[in-house]
């Protein structure tokens, strides 16, 4: 039988409401319904009063979260759409990242933010929020690019004392499949060879990986062997294994599907820049979405964002480097 | 105190001692608070505390009877923002942690990691502020849903808010969260006429902001925050109602505010006449008339009073003058409860 990431991500909600009393869910729609996407679909009839349907206040959500994490309770929130935590956001990053800090008193939740852009989805439906929330101290942002990191993450996420925006791909919810979910996996904090390789290295998260691999694959026809790096949480970024594979291969393009100026691929090349400007043969490369909000128009949609072939071309241009 | 005990007590003069108790009592944490305050206040001029100063110097009545009517030890909340001296600490806030939180002592609880008013202990039922307005009470709302999943339902959280805080979306949401999960939280909404400079004509266009309550579905209270029985009974009965499971109360007290923003600010733009009109009264002086009239402290036990206030004031803010300051080099600098994850520690961590 195969398992979907969005099977992965409601089975890990599900163990997680079973293995601790603490864990409930709070989000739109996510009871009865089962969410906008069906995360949580079976839960609040498995959980009776642990699926809470929540008004539509991300920033009284996020808030509540906090409230019921300094009692000891573990919350999942789960986001509608990523880009709706913007009216969370003064408790995602004053409140909830300053607690632990500020108190010394914990803030164990896990906030859900199905990202991404799909065909249609436009400008407010399709965001990538990852680089905003890096960017403030006391967050763990995870994103997960596989249906067994999609469950071995999320249940971490869970487990971890800390706040932890979880960024959840909504084009890998259904096509994503694995014949089992894993027993364990990787520690978070730790980036993963999706694929090896020597000529170059293609660092990349969340949907990004697929896009990098299929142009791996594309590029191995004519002859050159891309090593693919899974970042899988975009904080703490692994740098340690970048710059590992920097070394193996002198060459890096960082990619995401974030917007351009600033963000999780300028980290990379910077920190790659910083700590191993010796091992790189050509000048480090980033490739992020365009300057512009994201289109509606799947003609447009294809254009904006990073895919398989503007990464396999940026990836050649590179190797000529 | 100077009060005899009738032999067969009534209902009536039961009352009326609770009512004296009651009265006295938060009386006590009202002087405390503005002893405090001025003391800090006159340190601040000094150049001696970094950061801001501001004071609850004319809401002490209302703030007090909201914090001292909680019962911490039972397991409440009350969430106090910047006018809040008198009822965190009628709450149970240890005067030594809001003098260690000014002075910037390491020992206190914020470890000079934030200041001022910017304290707490959570796992107190003290929630620490974070200075965007309308954000606590959303906490508290999920500090008693933890409650209640855990089967406790007894227990209120009491969180306040200015009339500029109103208008903010987080305390929209805030205050519906609670209506809709019929949580038992008490708001208290001190309309002090300003936020800031800004009168309310440019903050809210009803009447009274007790006219939102009945659109959120909660009770509401509509009070003169300058009288302190006034104060003491509205909470009383708010509270009672939302321990008994009656959802959000909201009690909207009318006063002025009796001092700059902050101590940076000279107020020019505060009318003074507000001062003799109705709600523009300072609530420690008519407090201070009411217990003498009453006789409910002579004047010989109202000097006492202020003598051993002032000396505990002087003792708190002295011992944390004299404790360490927080230590940059041996500050952890990282944010995370989980260590491992932590980017940018130091070697020395
Ligand atoms: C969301 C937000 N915006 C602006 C500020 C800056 N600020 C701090 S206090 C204050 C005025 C608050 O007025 P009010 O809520 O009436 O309370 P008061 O100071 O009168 O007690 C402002 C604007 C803030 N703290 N939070």
């Amino acid at each position: 039988m195969a398992i979907t990431y969005l099977d992965a991500i409601r089975e890990a909600q599900s163990r997680a409401l079973e293995e601790d009393e603490n864990v409930y869910i709070y989000g739109q729609d996510v009871a009865a319904f089962g969410g906008a996407f069906k995360a949580t679909k079976g839960l609040s009839e498995r959980f009776p009063g642990r699926v809470i349907d929540a008004p539509i206040s991300e920033d009284a959500i996020v808030g509540s979260a906090v409230g019921a994490a300094i009692e000891g309770m573990r919350p999942i929130i789960e986001m509608q759409f990523a880009d709706f935590s913007s009216i969370g956001f003064n408790q995602i990053i004053n409140q909830s990242a300053t607690q632990f800090w500020r108190t010394g008193v914990p803030c164990p939740i896990t906030i859900r933010l199905p990202s991404g852009g799909t065909e249609g989805s436009g400008p407010f439906h399709s965001q990538s929020l990852e680089s905003i929330y890096a960017h403030y101290p006391g967050l763990i942002v995870m994103t997960p690019a596989t249906v067994e990191d999609a469950y071995g993450m999320l249940l971490e996420a869970i487990r971890i004392d800390d706040p932890v925006i979880f960024c959840e791909h909504k084009l890998l919810y259904y096509h994503l499949k694995a014949d089992e979910l894993p027993k364990t996996i990787l520690p978070v904090g730790k980036a993963r060879i999706a694929r090896a390789g020597r000529h170059a290295t293609v660092v990349a998260c969340s949907a990004m990986v697929h896009e990098a691999l299929r142009a791996a694959r594309e590029l191995a026809e004519e002859g050159w062997q891309i090593e693919v790096v899974d970042l899988r949480s975009a904080k703490p970024i692994d740098t340690d294994t970048i710059l590992a594979s920097v070394a193996r291969t002198g060459r890096l393009l960082a990619v995401s599907e974030s917007f351009p100026w600033g963000g999780l691929t300028a980290e990379v090349v910077s920190r790659v820049s910083a700590e191993g400007f010796h091992l790189l043969d050509a000048p480090p490369q980033r490739l992020n979405s365009k300057d512009t909000p994201i289109p509606y128009h799947p003609n447009l949609w294809r254009a904006h964002r990073p895919t398989w072939q503007t990464i396999a071309a940026a990836t050649r241009n590179l190797i000529q480097l | 105190m100077p009060h005899t005990t009738p032999s067969v007590a009534s209902a009536a003069s039961v009352d009326a001692e609770k009512n004296r108790e009651r009265f006295v009592s938060a009386f006590r944490w009202m002087l405390l608070a503005r002893t405090f305050e001025d003391k800090i206040a006159a340190l601040y001029r000094a150049g001696k505390i970094v950061g801001g100063v501001y004071l609850g110097r004319g809401q002490e009545a209302f703030s007090a009877a909201l914090g001292m009517q909680l019962d911490q030890k039972h397991g409440d909340v009350f969430a106090g923002l910047i006018r809040d001296q008198a009822g965190r600490m009628a709450f149970g806030e240890p005067l030594l942690d809001s003098a260690r939180t000014y002075l910037g002592s390491a020992e206190g609880p914020m470890r000079g990691r934030d200041g001022n008013i910017h304290r707490g202990r959570p796992l107190r039922g003290m929630p620490a502020m974070i200075s965007h307005l309308g954000a606590m009470i959303s906490v508290v709302n999920g500090m008693l849903m933890a409650k209640r999943f855990r089967g406790r339902t007894d227990v209120v959280g009491g969180a306040t808010i200015g009339d500029g805080g109103t208008s903010t979306g987080a305390f929209h949401e805030g205050l519906n969260q609670a209506a809709v999960e019929r949580l038992p939280l008490v708001v208290a909404v001190a309309d002090n006429q300003f936020a800031y400079s800004t009168a309310t004509e440019h903050q809210y266009a009803c009447e009274n902001l007790v006219d939102r309550a009945i659109g959120y579905g909660v009770r509401g209270y509509r009070i003169d925050g300058t009288d302190l029985e006034a104060c003491l009974e509205a909470f009383a009965e708010a509270i009672e109602r939302a321990r008994r499971g009656e959802g959000p109360q909201m009690v909207v007290g009318k006063l002025l505010r009796l001092a700059g923003h902050g101590e940076h600010d000279d107020a020019r733009y505060i009318p003074p006449d507000l001062r003799d009109k109705p709600f523009g009264g300072d609530c420690l002086p008519l407090a201070r008339e009411r217990l003498l009239d009453e006789k409910w402290l002579s004047q010989d036990e109202l000097d006492e009073l202020v003598t051993t206030t002032q000396e505990s004031v002087d003792e708190a803010v002295a011992r944390a003058q004299s404790e360490p300051d927080p230590n940059p080099f041996r500050e952890s600098w990282h944010a995370l409860a989980t260590k491992h994850l932590a980017e940018g520690t130091l070697p020395a961590d």
